[in-house]
């Protein structure tokens, strides 16, 4: 089945964007096709490559890269949140006169229509958040 | 058409179960998540709110989450499912439509 997953909570915050990134791993594993996943709200913060946490702690940002490497996962992140919080990929740099971009890989910046987009095309929309 | 419904705050912080639990329509699924798994306790003053709901709604909590905050199964309301991701995986295929309370 399609399938698309919005997350609308920062990492570290409460559980939301583990609980995603749990339930996507499971999916995939059940041969699932993910069609999108969007980070929406504070969630844009699952994007920036700089987190650094404790080595004995997950790290979410460089575990929804991996997953998307491995899967070819189509991550965007809404451009609005993202201005907003500093989430920023070259384009966004360029545009807005940033001295650095901080966007992890396998996401990218799009904007709301990704999100209707995704719930047309796919056959359910699980949305994780506060 | 059978809805899977999520919930992912206690009972005791945020008014989404009940909301959640007024709300669907019968013969729909629950399914409670991070800190929503304390509403599939029995013994607690919304406890009586969930088996009364069982009659039209079937109600499933996440195994993993329950184990994160130390609950034993034994905890539970009886009739309430155990699932991992696997079994949530299921439940919003098996479901038509997913409503997430947040």
């Amino acid at each position: 089945m399609k399938l698309s997953i919005q997350v609308n909570e920062g990492p570290y915050n409460h559980e939301a964007s583990v609980s995603a990134l749990n339930y996507t791993k499971a999916a995939l594993e059940a041969g699932h096709e993910i069609f999108r996943v969007f980070f929406y709200h504070d969630g844009v913060n699952n994007g920036t490559r700089y987190t650094t946490p404790p080595q004995d702690d997950i790290n979410i940002a460089n575990s929804w890269s991996e997953l998307a490497d491995k899967h070819g996962l189509d991550l965007v992140v809404c451009v609005a949140a993202a201005q907003r919080r500093g989430i920023v990929d070259e384009g966004e740099q360029e545009r807005n006169g940033k001295d650095g971009n901080n966007i992890a890989p396998g996401f990218r910046i799009s904007g709301l229509g990704q999100l209707i987009e995704a719930g047309i095309q796919s056959e359910r929309l699980v949305v994780f958040g506060d | 058409m059978s809805i899977l419904h999520t919930v992912n705050k206690s009972p005791f912080d945020r008014n989404s179960l009940e909301s959640c639990v007024r709300l669907a329509a019968k013969g729909g699924a629950v399914l409670m998540i991070e800190d929503g798994v304390y509403g599939a306790m029995k013994g607690t003053s919304k406890s009586d709110m969930v088996s009364n709901a069982m009659k039209d709604l079937t109600f499933y909590v996440l195994g993993p989450d329950l184990k994160a905050r130390g609950v034993d199964e034994g905890k539970l309301i009886d009739g309430v499912k155990v699932v991992d991701y696997s079994g949530f995986v299921n439940l919003t295929v098996e479901n038509d439509k997913v409503q997430n309370w947040l």
